[in-house]
């Protein structure tokens, strides 16, 4: 049989891994996308729509609805309609919606995974290792609190707050929608959520799980749009505000608000602190430092974007660092053997690409390991920078890219000096074999999360958030409740 | 070989050439890292190029109480050619035995390439005076080893008699002459990652030139994030040093899907320099059927059933 005899490919002459993608068979992307207005899809009344593409190839992907003021009053007062009766289910069957939930997510994983690399730009492996599974864990999570609200808040009435708007960004975006619609639903709320608008596809499918579940049409209203749609959002008739997004907009949103009784969260920015002390498992520090900052090519708010050395293993560091950034395979999203994937969106390859020239410009000595980025889409290489000054712009301004900018310490003193030396103040690492410093560090750096021996880590009953210019405000564990009930009665 | 340092680890020596400093492990870390290395997806030639050198580096292992000239012939023939029905597919690195059977292995693999390791030094336990351990080396090298798999002195590593275990091995490698020497940590008995690198370190330092997990005598022998710290090791004293050790997983290695992780690590940690038969051994036994069937199955499509493959 001819077949049979079929010779394999010839074999290279060193291992070259081949192409592993993910198949995309198991998503389904329609044309275009309406509004999810009270458990329906409603055709945006502004007529406006614009397209969503994927960062890697830069291929269109599909229209989406540009909601304006009048859909997003729509949504809000869907919302409100529905909230009354939300709100008066007992916990045990608002939290059979969000078992419901979570459960569909996991069951439809891959689908969400596969999209959310598509659209988003993010490693498959990280979409399907990370994004996905830590959303449905977060709905598990606020599923088993619904009914625990006086526990919770003992000796108080925790009551529910009303209509919640929602507005998330692009880096993590099932992640963050779960983050947000989990707790606000455990606790009786009713939500207008919206998406990034350069990621608003695995959003739009979710509504496809909230219909599966069946929860209560106007529950949850999910609609697109840009900058416009969030700033409607801000000024209607919403009861709470949760953003995650940029300190500019947060600062705009909270000027919006004051003085208008709605409630605020905010989860900001950051440029945090990775510590490395010179008694730290070295192999794993420089391993936690590449998770810190090339994970989701640094598109993470508590990214590890500066690294302080002691200054007695600075060498050695830097120099298994370098060498670790050589194995980094950046490429195809949806290849399962990729470490680091496309850019975000145009706008944002821009920003990295002027501030790294920034750093240049100052005077920071830049390092890229050789590799190949592809002719279409947005791309950037991991990129570290040396003999970085605390005054430098990249040391002091949130990249959001796979940029990390070294500096050094002699002392823990000094360590933590520097590393509080930020208007920032969302997360902070720290390495060491040595127990007691590590709560000695934790004490004195202002941040809302401090790793010990690891780096971006999450799970739902771990709270999250940040001081200063970071937001304010938590997310995840008991503390993330607090947001979204009202506790004067 | 590196000098002795004569300060601890770590401090600043006047000397030229030294060996990395021991430092410590994080084992979340290094459990983490080894989790994430074996997710890699393999794939069509990749994969082809990967089971072939998994099969070149095998060291075709029989260490039991059970075996006799017999089965040795047997398996000097499998080592040989172990697909006897495709001429394409390579003979493996060595065949692993007994002292006792280093002579019928030797003359049966004659001009074949394939090498003979002896297992010694009172194997598996090491618990055995040094003049035994080194009589027993000298007898397996004088039945013309060409490499020899020792054990280190647990119980004196465990008690912190680090230079006992150094010695020991320093007069091992005087013993082997011109034969190859592995060292086996034994890692299941070292209890800690930081105990594996200490015993990696040790073991370079005194002369090993093959790191080696594993008797295979006990359960829980060589894993991905064990495997991950020796090599990282072994990366470190090159980047010291420049100088290549050898690195030896054995025992529990069944698929050819479990190898290609181990070659993944080495790829990725090491580099493709280390991707040879004369720098990477695989200990094992049930493995090379799977490695057999995998590459018969990259080539005609179809899986064969385990009886198109010989057990010996």
């Amino acid at each position: 049989m001819s077949d049979v005899e079929k010779r394999s490919a010839p074999v290279p002459a060193d291992w070259t891994y081949a192409p592993a993608p993910e198949s995309r068979d198991v998503v389904t992307i329609r044309e275009s996308y309406d509004l999810f207005i009270g458990g329906e899809w409603v055709a945006p009344r502004s007529g406006e729509r614009f397209a969503t593409t994927s960062p890697a190839t830069e291929e269109h992907l599909a229209e989406v609805a540009q909601a304006g003021p009048e859909d997003v009053a729509d949504a809000i007062a869907a919302a409100r309609q529905a909230f009354g009766p939300w709100a008066a289910l007992p916990g045990s069957e608002r939290a059979k919606y969000l078992f419901r939930i979570a459960r569909i997510l996991q069951e439809r994983a891959r689908e969400f995974a596969v999209l959310e690399s598509i659209d988003g730009g993010k490693p498959i492996k990280e979409s399907r290792d990370v994004d996905i599974p830590l959303a449905a864990a977060h709905f598990f999570y606020y599923a088993g609190w619904a009914d625990k609200l006086e526990y919770a808040f003992p000796n108080r009435t925790p009551r529910p707050l009303g209509v919640a708007g929602q507005i998330i960004p692009w880096n993590f975006p099932m992640l963050m929608l779960a983050w947000k619609i989990a707790p606000a639903l455990a606790t009786g709320n009713t939500v207008v959520l919206k998406p990034a608008e350069t990621t608003p596809l695995t959003a739009l499918l979710f509504c496809d799980v909230l219909r599966q579940a069946e929860l209560p049409p106007g529950v949850v209203n999910i609609i697109t749009g840009d900058g416009r749609t969030g700033a409607a959002i801000v000024d209607g008739d919403v009861d709470k505000i949760a953003f995650t997004g940029s300190t500019d907009v947060g600062k705009a949103i909270q000027r919006r608000l004051a003085g208008t009784g709605k409630r605020l969260t905010l989860e900001l920015g950051g440029k945090a602190a990775n510590i490395i002390f010179d008694d730290a498992a070295l192999d794993q520090a420089v391993e936690g430092i590449v998770n810190g900052i090339y994970f989701n090519q640094g598109h993470v708010c508590c990214a590890g974007s500066r690294l302080f050395v002691q200054e007695s293993i600075y060498e050695p560091t830097i120099e298994k660092l370098k060498k670790r950034m050589a194995t980094l395979r950046v490429g195809d999203p949806l290849d399962k053997n990729t470490d680091v994937g496309a850019i975000n969106s145009r706008m944002q390859l821009e920003k990295i690409t002027e501030l790294v020239q920034s750093g240049r410009d100052e005077g920071a000595e830049i390092y890229q390991p050789p590799c190949v980025l592809p002719e279409k889409g947005y791309w950037f290489a991991p990129t570290v920078f040396t003999n970085v000054a605390q005054s430098y712009r990249i040391a002091q301004e949130e990249i959001f890219g796979p940029v990390l900018s070294v500096l050094t310490f002699r002392t823990p003193e000094e360590a933590i000096e520097k590393a509080n030396n930020t208007p920032y103040g969302l997360s902070a690492g720290v390495w060491t074999e040595k127990g007691s410093r590590i709560l000695w560090m934790a004490e004195r750096l202002r941040a809302g999360v401090v790793w010990a021996n690891t780096y971006n880590r999450f799970d739902p009953a771990s709270p999250f958030g940040g001081y200063k210019e970071s937001g304010f405000g938590r997310e995840g564990g008991l503390h993330g409740l607090q947001g979204y009930v009202d506790l004067s009665a | 070989m590196a000098q002795a340092p004569v300060l601890p680890g770590g401090f600043e020596l006047p000397l030229k050439q030294r060996l990395p400093r021991v430092g410590a492990i994080d084992q979340v870390g290094v459990e983490q890292r080894a989790a994430e290395l074996a997710k890699r997806s393999i794939k069509k030639q990749a994969k082809v190029w990967a089971l072939e050198l998994a099969l070149r580096c095998c060291d075709l292992t029989t260490l039991e109480g059970q075996d006799t000239p017999g089965k040795v012939a047997a398996l000097c023939s499998k080592a040989i050619r172990p697909d006897p029905t495709d001429a394409s597919v390579p003979s493996v690195a060595a065949i692993c035995v007994y002292p006792n059977f280093v002579g019928v292995a030797k003359e049966r693999l004659a001009g074949s390439g394939v090498k003979v390791a002896s297992v010694a030094t009172a194997f598996p336990s090491g618990q055995s005076a040094l003049e035994v351990k080194l009589r027993d080396v000298e007898t397996a090298v004088a039945l013309g080893a060409d490499e020899i798999d020792m054990v280190i002195d647990r119980g004196a590593f465990l008690s912190g008699r680090h230079a006992q275990v150094f010695d020991e091995i320093v007069k091992v490698k005087e013993a082997c002459g011109d034969a190859h020497l592995k060292v086996i940590l034994e890692v299941a008995e070292l209890g800690t990652y930081d105990n594996v690198r200490r015993a990696s370190l040790l073991a370079i330092a005194a002369g090993g030139d093959f790191i080696k997990t594993s008797t295979g005598k006990l359960p829980g022998a060589a894993t991905l994030p064990v495997h991950l710290v020796m090599i990282e090791a072994i990366r470190d004293v090159y980047e010291e040093t420049g100088k290549r050790i050898g690195m030896k997983p054995a025992g529990g290695i069944r698929t050819a899907k479990n190898a290609i992780q181990y070659l993944v690590q080495v790829h990725e940690t090491l580099g493709p320099d280390w991707l040879t038969p004369d720098l990477y051994r695989l200990g094992a036994s049930s493995l090379v059927n799977d490695l057999l069937m995998q590459m018969r199955k990259e080539k005609t499509g179809a899986y064969q059933s385990r009886d198109y493959f010989t057990n010996d």
